[in-house]
């Protein structure tokens, strides 16, 4: 499943996030629920700046920081990360902590699954070579 | 007149109510959460250092997907 269609089915599951994104480790929006390319970049740009701080703010040691939930009055931040990519995703007041965390986790594992082969690929030629050898 | 008073001991009794489970159970208040791959996880409330430097960020992040 590509980002786009991970991010679709998102928000289409969580009535609670209002907007989401996911990005590569270094802000390039690979998929996003935004209008516009800009704020999504902004947004993608500012969601790395809080993870750097918050990977900083936590205890030092060898355990590696995957989720980020920041609470304010005016809304929450939730940021889950991955190998090479983050999922960012913003909520009103007071949302439903663990049900935005998994929502999120799913979404950003399935944009990084591989799309599966189509089902009879190998061709009668290879399998023959396969049989011969 | 005494129903009114009921009414109102009644209403103002219900908001503190409201306002102590509110304070007690975290709800409302600011804070940040790290969870880390171990499972483990460290929760700042709003009035820790660490908290009054991420909620600036996290503000900065709603305020750039809201435009």
């Amino acid at each position: 499943m590509d980002a786009a269609q991970a991010l679709a089915d998102l928000t289409e599951i969580s009535t609670q996030i209002q907007a989401a994104l996911i990005a590569d480790e270094k802000g390039a929006v690979l998929a996003s629920t935004f209008a516009d390319d800009a704020t999504a970049g902004r947004a993608a740009r500012s969601a790395l700046d809080l993870l750097a701080a918050a990977e900083d703010a936590g205890p030092n040691g060898t355990v590696r920081l995957t989720q980020v939930l920041a609470a304010t009055r005016a809304g929450s931040v939730f940021l889950v990360r991955g190998e090479d990519r983050i999922a960012a995703a913003i909520t009103g007041s007071e949302p439903t902590v663990g049900l935005v965390f998994y929502d999120l986790k799913t979404c950003l594992r399935l944009s990084a699954e591989q799309p599966e082969k189509p089902k009879g690929s190998r061709s009668e030629k290879d399998e023959g070579k396969s049989v011969d050898a | 007149m005494r129903s009114a008073l009921r009414w109102g001991v009644l209403a103002v009794g219900s908001a503190a109510g409201l306002a102590l489970w509110r304070r007690s159970s975290g709800k409302g208040r600011e804070r940040v959460e790290l969870y880390f791959s171990d499972g483990s996880m460290v929760s700042f409330p709003e009035d820790s250092t660490e908290a009054a430097r991420l909620i600036p960020l996290a503000r900065q992040v709603l305020t750039s997907a809201r435009g």
